[in-house]
């Protein structure tokens, strides 16, 4: 996709600086009085509510559910719950969690471990190369930049489904079809020219003079690299970080097609399990959120981060 | 060493990720190593060390496969022989391919509308109130996890029990319209509506994605500007429709486009929910059935040109008005 989200609200920030600066107290002011006139509108407080409501009733109701017994989820809907638990009469269980993780008809526990394997590399490995690219793109003069710079950023709107099928092939006429190390290739390929792209960004919003001075100093691009820049851009690697670490972990695409069955993700074994046993809540509700813990442990833990992350990678796909 | 290929144990999987990593930085110390050496090397030998092999990747894993996925696409269903357009004339013509492209404009249209439009409007609500953090938390939440997840969930919402005597709905949505004294639906099988319930999974997502760019552009419309506007009396609904829509228009423009992009290669939603059952098969979903089920390899490839060639306009929309927006200025 084009230059659009990373421009956005760059230019938001330019907009703002100059004229909030200096008018601190009366936006501060004007907060308040906006704040109070919002309240005051029973519509307004209304609609926002019922949004609110809408977007977390069905996640609560997938976590109640999680934790109700078998026969229990069967026969009686989850709102029910509040009822019982006023009564008295309230079941709580963990078992669902214990067979959908090691039950042997999910063994989601082999799912997650696999999940790990998978992620940590696809991040580690697209964010290094990009970085190396980003710094060359930014920094070192060669012929032919600019224009394989431009072919690099415009890979970003490629399909990953255009790639699929001829590089299974190819895997598989190395007779390293269905390993981790596929997986493992395929993420670090697709995640490449939005990573190079977001980390060039930032890299030519660091001072010419600060390298500049570095390789008057008789630094190599090497020693520039790592003692100058490095520092100055973990923020923006611990945001595409926190976008790469879960565009891995919630992709089903990538590992439904290439990890043979022993190595899938755990997206692709929640969905198999949706498909082949699709009424069995009590597994279905618990694996679905064993899926959705890590990702939103990271949310909670890294919020900032996390949605600046969120915000510059939204355009991948 | 059978275990780097096929490891048995999580333990084992472990090492192999260590190994893999390990291998990993090696392989760019050596290169970064051997580059590194000031002014002595012409500089075209160390940007080659910088970018060789991030180029080299997307050369190989993603340049060469979609012009071969191209050329596959004017052949048969094993790649044996040319058919020209056929596989094209196919995609478009046969009914049962006109309504998984009717399905997926569908699809690209109402998503992106109605997650901008929700979300526009939760930003601009709960925009400096109290709880504007938490608020907005709660809706970003479903950015966070993967489809496949949103798609269980909803499909609770929508669980269907036949209406029979002491049976009780399980599904929140036939229980609300049990309470409201109308009869259980079966929500993912009744066509056309079941499209328009696998799209309320999508909206769901994006809104989050939609708000949080929303309200970063809300507030930044300068001060002076709404202060202005406010001595000339504007309030409320005509404050929203002159001064904060005109003033996000760009950033509503990237909303929109990403969400459309995002909405057109997703096939998790449609995959888990119904199986592309009951007529809700979209393009990218189609293109996974083919080219890994029905093993029709020149179609699956047409499939996937169609959905490249599809995110063209789009793209072309965006730039257009990126264009326009810098011209104003």
């Amino acid at each position: 996709m084009s230059s659009t989200p990373t421009p956005l609200p760059a230019h938001a920030v330019d907009d703002e600086s100059a004229p909030e600066k200096p008018r601190r107290m009366s936006r501060a002011e004007q907060r308040a009085i906006a704040a109070k006139g919002r309240l005051s509108s029973p519509w307004a407080s209304g609609i926002a509510i019922i949004i609110a409501i809408l977007w977390t009733i069905p996640s609560i109701g997938l976590l109640v559910t999680s934790f109700r017994p078998d026969t229990v989820i069967r026969n009686s809907g989850w709102w029910t719950v509040f009822g019982s638990i006023a009564s008295g009469e309230a079941e709580f269980t963990v078992d669902n969690y214990n067979q959908a993780l090691f039950g042997s008809s999910s063994d989601l526990a082999t799912f997650f471990v696999n999940s790990f394997v998978i992620t940590i590399p696809a991040v580690v490995i697209p964010i290094t190369l990009a970085l190396l690219a980003a710094y060359a793109f930014a920094w070192i003069p060669f012929r032919g930049r600019n224009i394989l710079f431009v072919a690099v950023f415009s890979l970003q709107i490629v399909p990953l489904q255009v790639a699929l099928v001829p590089l299974l092939r190819n895997y598989n006429d190395w007779g390293i079809g269905g390993s981790f190390w596929t997986v493992w290739f395929s993420h670090s390929i697709f995640a490449l020219p939005l990573a190079i792209f977001l980390l060039h960004n930032f890299m030519k919003d660091i001072p010419p003079s600060l390298v500049e001075a570095a390789r008057v100093d008789g630094a190599g691009h090497v020693k520039i690299f790592f003692r100058v820049l490095f520092p100055l851009l973990v923020p923006a690697i611990a945001s595409f970080g926190i976008f790469q670490f879960l565009w891995v972990w919630n992709d089903l695409l990538v590992g439904l097609t290439f990890a043979a069955s022993p190595y899938q993700p755990m997206t692709v074994a929640v969905a198999e399990l949706a498909g082949s046993r699709g009424g069995d809540w009590h597994l279905l509700t618990a694996g679905a959120f064993i899926s959705m813990v890590v990702p939103l442990v990271v949310f909670v833990a890294l919020q900032r981060y996390f949605v600046r992350g969120m915000l510059a990678g939204a355009v991948k796909g | 060493m059978d275990w780097l290929l096929t490891p048995g144990t999580a333990g084992e999987k472990f090492a192999v990720m260590a190994v893999a990593i390990v291998l990993f930085v090696a392989m760019m110390s050596l290169i970064l190593f051997a580059v590194d050496r000031p002014r002595r090397l012409p500089s075209w030998v160390v940007a080659l060390g910088f970018v060789g092999l991030p180029l080299g990747f997307l050369a190989f894993g993603l340049l060469r496969p979609a012009g071969i996925t191209l050329w596959n696409s004017f052949f048969n269903r094993n790649s044996t022989e040319f058919v020209g357009f056929d596989n094209y004339v196919r995609a478009f013509t046969e009914s049962q391919f006109q309504q998984v492209l009717l399905v997926t404009a569908a699809w690209v249209i109402l998503a992106p509308l109605l997650s901008t439009v929700i979300g526009l409007v939760y930003a601009v609500l709960v925009d400096r109130t109290r709880f504007e953090k938490f608020a907005k938390a709660l809706v970003f939440v479903p950015m966070a996890i993967s489809m496949v997840g949103a798609s269980i969930i909803w499909k609770f919402v929508y669980e269907f029990r036949p209406d029979q005597g002491a049976i009780q709905q399980i599904g929140l949505l036939n229980q609300v319209l049990a309470w409201l004294g109308f009869p259980p639906q079966q929500f993912l099988i009744g066509q056309p509506w079941n499209t328009g319930f696998l799209i309320v999974v999508m909206i769901w997502i994006q809104t989050g994605f939609a708000m949080t760019v929303l309200s970063a552009a809300i507030k930044s419309i300068p001060d002076d500007i709404t202060e202005a506007a406010r001595l000339d009396g504007l309030h409320g609904a005509q404050m929203f429709r002159y001064i904060t829509v005109p003033s996000i228009r760009p950033a509503l423009v990237v909303v929109l486009t990403t969400i459309a992009m995002a909405t057109l290669k997703a096939f998790d939603i449609v995959r888990t929910m119904t199986g592309g059952q009951f007529g809700t098969q979209v393009v990218a979903n189609e293109f996974y059935t083919q080219a890994f089920r029905q093993n029709n390899q020149g179609l699956a490839a047409a499939l996937a040109v169609v959905l490249f060639v599809l995110v063209i306009p789009i793209i072309a929309y965006n730039v257009r008005q990126m264009r326009m927006a810098e011209e104003i200025r």
